[in-house]
């Protein structure tokens, strides 16, 4: 399988002498579903921006499905769709406009532009808004239009940078599905994201910055195994005493009828399930008290 | 990309240009037509018809010539640092800079499209003076040529202007400061032969009065420079003016980060 992305000793000092990058390494797969995640500053911006050429590096290399950025930059950029966290299209200017006029820039004739417009402004719900121009969109109808944008020219590698920002979740679940839908056409995305229960359920490689170093890189599986426990809230229909205890469990009482359970690394679902019944104890739902990515992410950062 | 697609790409940021233009026609097209109207008005009509003649020709027929180039030079410039400040400011120069054309048709792009705007604006103007005046073109090929030489100068210019500015008051500060006093004094309402030796020297230096004596040149046939200087001139700008606006975009000076 080709390799999509390469960055090998990646470095950026800004001109104010901050390093926001010092010295990373990553590779992405083709095909692949990539999360790269961090805390506000940790340097994804200014990675993306490297790889889409809007920042200039310091020292490093970087290939795009084998082109150098350094050495041979129009193949790399004709592989690359970038969707920026800011919005940056004219506010002016109409939806159609702005779609195909960036596949002009990529040397496709209008014809074809024309196709590809509708084909994208369709699948993205913006079809109707087509003739509309870009400032009077709604917040979520902009962040699709840079999708639409980004995906004009049909780009092997599509990099988000925090794409659903903003978004309601109904709208972030159609665009999960839509992304889910081109990485199975064949495009590997990279994803930039605040929500790291976006990355856990779309992405299948993950790679963790922080203060301009990778300090993980792994597949999304064996990330969550890493896991040491896990905290449920269990709800039940009869009334719960505050002194309540669990054998073999950790729990916390919450309030008459619900509480939390501590679910270690090794134990089962059925074991708690075999010391509730034991003790006659009833569960009408239970669900995760925090996403389980969420609470590695912030044990990660917190161990550095 | 190939040659074909650059091509596609530079028609597509002309086409875009044109547009832009276009449709803000009541900031672009309107005010350089009521303005140099009403200079045929006062300063042709009305003032002009008591100076008498001037380089053996009427006052009106002497303005026109330097009031059609004064609208193309602002126009050129004004429609590339605005569009391409504008650009900027909105961050949408990121779709350019993301993409793979080359650093020419980008800045051919942008330049055309002044180049456009000047031109329309020189008819618009050059059709107004009909109204007040007769034209009769001495020498076509001068004229064209100095027209579209110093439209892509300016607008090269302006191109320069916009990779600086950092705000909407640097982009209105060289054609306030600049352009229009260098203008106003390089030949546009007088011929430098009415100034003292000194004044007239200093005129000299000033890069306008070669343009406007050279288009004056293709127009009426009677210039207060030599004409080949004039070309020389403009064209050594021009090639400056192009060399740095490459070396901006391929080192990325103030585009990229």
């Amino acid at each position: 399988m080709a390799i999509a992305l390469q960055i090998k000793g990646l470095r950026k000092v800004y001109d104010n002498g901050f390093e926001a990058l010092k010295g990373i390494d990553l590779e992405v797969k083709e095909g692949d579903f990539f999360a790269l995640l961090g805390p506000n500053g940790a340097g994804k911006s200014t990675t993306i921006g490297i790889v889409s050429s809007l920042v200039k590096k310091t020292a490093g290399d970087v290939h795009v499905f084998g082109h150098s950025i350094q050495t041979d930059l129009a193949a790399a950029k004709r592989e690359i769709g970038v969707v920026p966290q800011e919005f940056n299209f004219s506010n002016f200017e109409t939806v159609w406009d702005i779609v195909v006029n960036q596949a002009g820039y990529y040397g496709l004739s209008r014809a074809v532009a024309g196709e590809r417009a509708e084909k994208y402004l369709k699948k993205l719900g913006l079809w109707d808004k087509r003739k509309v121009a870009s400032r009077m969109l709604s917040g979520g109808m902009k962040r699709r239009l840079m999708i639409a944008r980004a995906l004009i020219h049909e780009p092997r590698l599509l990099i988000l940078d925090e794409p659903t920002a903003g978004v309601d979740i109904e709208l972030r679940r159609s665009m999960w599905e839509f992304l889910t839908e081109i990485n199975k056409s064949g495009t590997t995305i990279i994803l930039t994201t605040h929500y790291l229960e976006e990355a856990e359920s779309l992405c299948r490689h993950i790679a963790i910055i922080d203060g301009g170093n990778i300090v993980e890189n792994t597949s999304m599986k064996a990330l969550l195994r890493q896991l040491q426990k896990e905290v449920f809230i269990l709800d039940t229909p009869e009334a719960i005493s505050p002194d309540l205890v669990v054998e073999g469990f950790d729990t916390r009482y919450i309030d008459e009828h619900m509480f939390e359970l501590v679910l270690n690394k090794g134990s089962s679902l059925n074991e708690v399930f075999a010391a509730l019944n034991k003790q006659g104890l009833v569960i009408s739902s239970m669900r995760n008290k925090a996403n389980r990515l969420e609470e590695l992410f912030v044990g990660l950062l917190n161990a550095k | 990309m190939t040659l074909a697609e650059q091509w596609v790409a530079f028609y597509t940021i002309v086409r875009k240009e044109i547009r832009r233009f276009l449709r803000i026609w009541m900031q672009t097209l309107l005010p350089p037509a009521i303005t140099m109207s009403l200079y045929f008005v006062i300063f042709g009509a009305l003032i002009g018809s008591r100076i008498g003649q001037m380089g053996g020709f009427t006052y009106m027929e002497f303005v026109v010539p330097g009031l059609i180039m004064m609208s193309v030079i602002t126009n050129a410039y004004s429609n590339v640092v605005s569009s391409f400040f504008g650009a900027k400011f909105q961050r949408f120069v990121e779709e350019i800079l993301v993409s793979p054309m080359s650093n020419n048709t980008v800045l051919w792009g942008f330049v055309i499209g002044g180049v456009a705007r000047g031109l329309l604006v020189g008819l618009i103007v050059t059709l107004l003076s009909l109204f007040f005046t007769s034209l009769h073109i001495q020498h076509i090929g001068v004229t064209i040529a100095i027209v579209l030489m110093t439209s892509i100068m300016f607008s090269l210019a302006g191109f320069i202007n916009a990779v600086f500015a950092n705000n909407f008051d640097d982009v209105s500060i060289v054609p306030v400061f600049v352009l229009t006093p260098l203008t106003y004094l390089g030949g546009v309402f007088y011929s430098i032969d009415l100034l003292p030796d000194f004044w007239a020297g200093v005129s000299r230096l000033n890069p306008m009065l070669y343009i406007v004596n050279a288009f004056r040149y293709g127009v009426l046939g009677v210039s207060d420079v030599n004409v080949t200087t004039a070309f020389l001139m403009v064209g050594g700008f021009t090639i400056a003016a192009y060399a740095y606006c490459m070396y901006l975009l391929s080192s990325g000076t103030r585009l990229r980060q």
